[in-house]
């Protein structure tokens, strides 16, 4: 393990207030990250997955109330000013998104959007920012890159808009890199390349990723850990291989035998009863429990705490406990 | 889920027996024009379907996969005559659509329906989910009582009760319950044969898994025909008998679903197969299947149209549109033949890389 987080979030809250009562999007999620580290954030919708990322970008509306702690470099991005936190986002800590034709600026080319950022960032001469806008768009593998810096985005294909995004975005060498679902909307070869290409890049910068995703395969590919979310809570974290082979709570479970694989073929798929409930209308104990075979009275009335079983491992959940024990 | 000899009990409505498909698509093609400049005159074509034939055996569930583009959800417009085809014959169980001696468009429709990705956009919000499911039986001559008392078995057939949720209009449900209101809808008509065009994509995961044992045990109770259409490739292995691979319009490979998932003859097929994410974090993707994007449909590569991305592609890849024709050096399975559209023998068989 690395020796300091580039990471740590401490009891992250998103509280959206509304008419019907608050709304906790994200309930006191905790993790922090080494410099280096991909993190994956599985959930379905709904669970607080793309939230968790929003709050820690400060990018959630007025209305939400934020609280705990984002450290980044030592520093508390939710404690920032205004000018500061400008500086941070795009700076040390930057994010793609889902959908790179909402998230680049259709009225200006890739190139101008690329430069843009960077003499706002670091004040170095336009032209000097559009080489390294050039040396950007080559780097994330566009080919004819010189000819693509003059490009509006609905000139570009999905794919490589999505390239576009990831070049925008590692304009000023983040040390953290926030990916909301960056391969969702995209064609499955495409979705491989992307991934592929985020993998190198993470590994040849040193970035921390944090990546937000409701497909297995993703998670797989990509991740170094996971955190499985449900209901805005961290149910379940550890190492990918820890998660996928040997997933505790029983969401992960189901989670992971409801997954459909053609080996299935014949056989009935697993399935979790029932679907993800309201965040404005959560059961009173875990979250979970009205779905979950093993609930019992206390898991219906009581909230259950992490339960720490290594470093970064925790498990929400009375029963893994007593499994872990009978098991021991 | 039935194997790739599924025996259907006998139907009265069936015509030719078990071993007549029941529906022939022949040569099916539609093609957009896409009108620009200054006088708005007609500047290019999309090639959206262009000369797909494919068969439906009683049944069976025949999968169709691609990529965005490739023309699988404009097939299943095409067939549900939503869009009128350029060109290209529907044949029903036998009889052809909208020709002389054959059947009209609103008796294939009546035994042909059809459940869309967006759960949402395909109900109307202004009715409840038992008007929605009854409209059609009653457009179609039943009475308002008897199209009720359908409804509400139906809507118990896929796991809703029809108490709580008969009254509840699309807003008050969640998209899992609104999918199977919308599939109990497209059996309201006792249909044969019945087109899910990415009817699970939309779900959640957790949720998708209860909709496919849904489908599965529908078919069995309903004695369904299915047409799968998705872009999902697990999905499509977990479901489908036969297989239909699409690229920009045309079918490039089809066959049993073991044939094309274990012996993938197309190289487009096998870069799609190469590109599913692994379940494994030790035996992760490290060798890029294929590189761009799927190209535009709007004025595709003469001849075969993955010449462009083939890393096999030859000069007379460029020449000539290959058909579908049996492996080089196999012989086709008269009944369900595994069928490819290649002409090069290295690519059917991978040989020069290892995906």
């Amino acid at each position: 393990m690395a020796t300091e987080a580039a990471v740590d979030v401490r009891n992250l809250t998103a509280m959206f207030r509304r008419r019907e009562g608050d709304m906790a999007a994200v309930n006191g999620a905790t993790f922090s990250l080494a410099r280096g580290e991909v993190m994956t954030i599985l959930g379905e919708s709904g669970s607080g997955k793309s939230v968790t990322l929003k709050a820690m970008m400060g990018l959630l509306p007025d209305y939400a109330s934020i609280t705990g702690e984002v450290r980044v470099a030592g520093r508390d991005i939710l404690k920032l000013p205004p000018a500061a936190l400008a500086k941070a986002r795009g700076g040390e800590l930057s994010m793609i998104f889902q959908e790179p034709m909402a998230a680049l600026d259709p009225v200006y080319t890739i190139g101008e959007q690329i430069a843009e950022t960077i003499v706002k960032h670091e004040g170095i001469t336009y032209a000097s920012a559009m080489q390294r806008a050039l040396a950007l768009l080559e780097r994330v593998a566009i080919p004819s890159a010189a000819r693509r810096l003059k490009n509006y985005p609905h000139e570009m294909s999905g794919g490589m808009r999505q390239r576009a995004m990831i070049a925008l975005a590692l304009a000023c060498n983040p040390t953290v890199l926030l990916a909301d679902e960056p391969t969702t909307a995209l064609d499955v070869t495409v979705q491989i390349q992307i991934l592929l290409l985020l993998r190198e890049l993470q590994q040849e910068l040193g970035m921390s990723v944090i990546f937000v995703t409701h497909d297995v395969g993703v998670a797989a590919e990509i991740s170094d850990r996971i955190a499985v979310m449900y209901a805005g809570r961290f149910v379940e974290t550890g190492t990918v291989r820890e998660i996928m082979r040997h997933p505790k709570h029983p969401y992960s479970k189901g989670l992971l035998n409801s997954t459909v694989l053609g080996g299935l073929r014949g056989r009935r798929l697993e399935t979790i009863p029932g679907s993800p409930p309201s965040l404005s209308a959560l059961p009173r104990g875990c979250a979970f429990s009205p779905r979950c075979a093993q609930a019992d009275v206390r898991c219906l009335t009581t909230q259950p705490d992490e339960t720490v079983l290594g470093p970064g491992t925790i498990v929400r959940c009375f029963h893994a406990n007593t499994a872990m024990a009978e098991a021991i | 889920m039935s194997s790739t000899t599924a025996q259907p009990t006998l139907d009265p409505r069936d015509r030719g027996g078990p071993a007549q498909p029941l529906l022939i698509v022949d040569e099916l093609t539609k093609h957009f024009p896409v009108y620009g400049g200054a006088l708005n005159r007609q500047v290019a074509t999309v090639h959206a379907v262009d000369g797909v034939s494919l068969s439906v055996r009683k049944g069976e569930t025949l999968g169709i996969v691609g990529e965005s583009g490739c023309g699988k959800s404009t097939t299943a417009r095409l067939l549900m005559q939503l869009i009128k085809p350029d060109s290209g014959r529907l044949i029903f169980d036998g009889d052809e659509v909208g020709a002389p001696g054959g059947i009209d468009v609103t008796s294939m429709r009546r035994q042909m329906q059809m459940v869309f990705q967006d759960s949402y956009s395909s109900l109307n919000p202004r009715m409840t989910m038992i008007d929605s499911i009854a409209y059609a039986p009653r457009m179609h001559g039943l009475s308002a009582k008897a199209a009720e008392a359908r409804a509400e078995s139906l809507l118990e057939r896929v796991g809703l009760h029809p108490r709580q949720f008969g009254r509840r209009y699309p807003h008050e449900l969640s998209g899992g319950q609104r999918q199977r209101v919308n599939i109990a809808r497209a059996l309201a008509l006792e249909p044969r044969l019945v087109i899910l065009d990415e009817a699970v994509s939309a779900l959640d995961k957790s949720v998708e898994a209860q909709v496919l044992n849904l489908l599965a045990d529908l078919k069995e109770q309903f004695n369904l025909t299915y047409l799968f259409i998705s872009h999902d490739l697990n999905v499509v292995e977990f479901i489908s008998d036969r297989v239909l691979v699409m690229y920009l319009g045309q079918v490039v490979e089809t066959g049993p679903v073991e044939d094309i998932y274990s012996r993938p003859r197309h190289p487009y097929t096998r870069a799609l197969l190469a590109s599913i994410p692994t379940l494994d974090p030790d035996r992760r993707t490290t060798v890029l299947p294929l590189t761009g994007d799927p190209p535009n449909p709007i004025n595709p590569p003469l001849g075969c149209r993955f010449r462009t991305r083939c890393p096999f592609a030859e000069a007379g890849c460029a020449e000539t549109t290959p058909k579908l024709a049996a492996p080089i050096g196999t012989q086709a399975n008269p009944v369900t033949p595994h069928l490819v559209a290649c002409h090069v023998a290295a690519a059917q068989q991978g040989a020069i890389h290892g995906h």
